[in-house]
């Protein structure tokens, strides 16, 4: 904006003879047809500098110039300059239109449950030439888990963005989120995934191989099941021996076979959550 | 005067040739030199224990196998196919893709007819040099020396089929025409759970463990930037290969970072950086480490013994053995690893060894041991 200043003062100060009467549209929005009258007599020549717009054109003075809706297709300020010996400058600013699409961000794509503030969703309106709409507007933030609804916000927009923050639902699962602005809607999907598991026991018996060993089903502590493929590390030691085996969780369970023939200490872990400690007698 | 220079210069270049050509079988094997004749079918006699030996090797360097198993006791229990396997590897193991760069060997006991020597064997391999210590019984034979081979078993597996049903994480990314919001997929969390500096002889060494807190795969890396006094750079690394880079989920790596020219007194403050990027992976194979042992070794060393076993149906070529070592108060206080060289079968397991410092043996009160593993053929 500022190199459109400059532009047109240089073109300002080149001007030497009788100064004309310029009135620029009230209140313009893109897209649409306006009008500039210059007043005065002969003829003349008429610069528009816009964001992302220069114009230039021979007019009369005294007549109408009027501006084609390609014109004026970018919100912001623009600069009308008429030249006829000494030149003359004025400013208007062009609004976006009505709101045609929203951009609509969410974050995170996955979550764990029972997290406050964990979700947040950003809404950015703009009009049909991707104007960014200014004007406040009020968008309807919703989150709905299967048929239940997580979260209902009429949010009013402040400098063309709305926002929200909330806490993550109690049950694992695809979570829709949708801005809705009258007409216009835009979908959004995030997954809530289980949290860290919660009491994990294991049980394990002797067989001929050596130790199975189990845990009962992996849930978090929401009671979610702790998705497949989630590590569970077995430790057994063994007097001064031990043996780890990184077991993934498949259908809520993780099974690991242990080569030990003594008397063994088992014990599991997920990440950073410990489970309980198992004895196991010798063969 | 005119006849004598070249008399002179044709006697000193005939005298260089013999000295080369009986010389070198005759020399001690030291590392990237390879000893032995230069010529083929001019080897020395074995006279002497470490002639036998270094001959032996020399041939295995060169791959003659047939005068290398020539030089074998007949007392030996290797056949000719177990002693080639033995040296050259198979299923797309490291030592399948490794070559005897040099060898170091010392006697341990020798008496007129029996002698066992220690060699310290040189290899170079694709992730790098690769120390290998063997203890090799020799005996008299008539009047040359030479080496009784232990029996060397082929790995093999009974034919049989073992259903594989863990899982397996794949990546759909979104095409370029995509609206901006609508199909990211966040990079999967992860977090540094611990962090040590140490300063040893190589170095500085950098060092804790990773864990992958998301129910998705995780491609992870880890860079520390060490910065002096004056919030200047001193020094930026990664991890590299001490890291199991493919962290499924609630899985915990150690990692390693090695600063080989910068003593810690100069460093004021450790930046840690930890990268994670969505990577397609499988739950399989499943690599139990068993027997796993703290013990000091023949050469005085303290080491981490004990034995992989691939509990699925897939080969694994080059196992990677990572583990972390804590203090009595649960801290991380060393990093070490170390390449299986041979294959790991469906169903069988390999031994394995870490070492660990002198200096930390008193130290180490718990480890924990994962296994990285690489499969032809297997993203």
């Amino acid at each position: 904006m500022s190199r459109l200043r400059l532009s047109c003062a240089m073109l300002c100060l080149l001007g030497v003879s009788a100064a004309q009467d310029i009135r620029v549209p009230n209140s313009p929005v893109v897209g649409e047809e306006a009008s500039i009258s210059v007043s005065g007599s002969g003829k003349a020549t008429f610069y528009l500098f816009g964001p992302g717009t220069a114009h230039k054109a021979d007019v009369n003075l005294g007549e109408e110039i009027d501006l084609q809706p390609n014109d004026l297709r970018r919100a912001g300020e623009y600069f009308a300059v008429i030249c006829s010996g000494e030149c003359h400058s004025a400013s208007f600013y062009v609004a976006a239109a009505k709101p045609a699409s929203l951009t609509f961000l969410v974050h995170p794509s996955r979550v764990p449950v029972a997290q406050g503030n964990a979700v947040s969703g950003v809404a950015i309106p703009f009009d049909q030439f991707r104007n960014l709409v200014l004007a406040p507007e009020t968008i309807n933030f919703q989150l709905t888990s299967g048929n239940a609804s997580l979260l209902s916000r009429p949010v009013r927009t402040r400098d063309g963005i709305a926002w929200f923050r909330t806490a993550s639902g109690k049950s694992a699962g695809a979570v829709q989120v949708v801005a809705s602005l009258n007409d216009l809607s835009t979908r959004r999907a995030l997954q809530q995934v289980a949290s860290d598991p919660c009491n994990l026991r294991i049980t394990g018996q002797r067989t001929a191989k050596g130790i199975l060993v189990q845990t009962d089903p992996v849930h978090d502590c929401a009671g979610n099941p702790v998705p497949d493929g989630t590590i569970v590390t077995f430790t057994a030691t063994a007097g001064s021996e031990k043996s780890t085996v990184d077991a993934p969780i498949k259908q809520d369970v993780a099974r690991a076979q242990i080569i030990a023939s003594g008397p063994a200490v088992i014990s599991a872990a997920s990440g950073v959550v410990m489970g309980n400690e198992l004895r196991v007698g010798a063969r | 005067m005119k006849i004598a220079l070249p008399i002179i210069l044709v006697a000193v270049t005939a005298g260089l040739i013999l000295l080369a050509l009986t010389g070198a079988g005759n020399a001690r094997g030291t590392v990237g030199i390879a000893g032995g004749s230069a010529v083929y079918g001019l080897t020395s006699k074995s006279t002497t224990p470490q002639q036998a030996l270094n001959n032996l090797l020399v041939e295995v360097q060169r791959r003659h196998w047939d005068r290398a198993y020539d030089m074998l006791s007949k007392t030996s229990a290797s056949d000719k196919q177990a002693f080639i396997q033995d040296w050259v590897g198979s299923n797309g193991s490291l030592r399948s893709f490794s070559s005897l760069e040099g060898f170091d060997p010392r006697p341990l006991h020798i008496t007129d007819d029996q002698a066992d020597m220690r060699v310290r064997l040189h290899w170079t391999t694709p992730v790098g040099p690769i120390e290998d210590v063997r203890d090799i019984h020799l005996v008299r034979e008539g009047d040359v020396w030479k080496a009784v081979w232990p029996k060397f078993e082929i790995a093999t597996v009974p034919a049989e089929v073992i259903p594989v049903t863990y899982l397996r994480w794949d990546l759909v990314s979104g095409g370029a025409d995509d609206q901006w919001g609508s199909k990211n997929v966040d990079a999967p969390h992860v977090r540094i759970i611990s962090m040590n500096a140490v300063d040893t002889a190589e170095g500085a060494v950098v060092m804790g463990e990773v864990v992958n807190e998301d129910t998705i795969p995780a491609f992870v890396n880890v860079n520390a930037t060490l910065v002096d006094g004056a919030g200047n750079a001193i020094d930026d690394e990664t991890s590299f290969d001490k890291i199991d880079h493919v962290l499924l989920p609630k899985q915990v790596t150690p990692y390693r970072i090695d600063f080989p020219t910068v003593n810690l007194k100069k460093v004021k403050n450790v930046r840690m950086d930890v990268k994670a990027a969505l990577v397609p992976a499988s739950a399989d194979p499943v690599i139990g480490v068993m027997d796993q042992k703290l013990e000091t070794d023949a050469q005085g060393k303290m080491v981490l013994h004990g034995a992989l076993l691939n509990q699925s149906g897939q080969t694994v070529n080059i196992p990677h053995v990572i583990a972390s070592f804590y203090d009595n108060s649960g801290k991380v206080v060393w990093v070490s690893d170390g390449y299986v060289d041979r294959a790991l079968l469906p169903q069988s397991s390999e031994p394995f060894a870490v070492e660990i410092p002198k200096s930390l043996s008193a130290t180490v009160h718990n480890f924990h041991v994962v296994v990285n593993q690489y499969s032809l053929g297997r993203s």
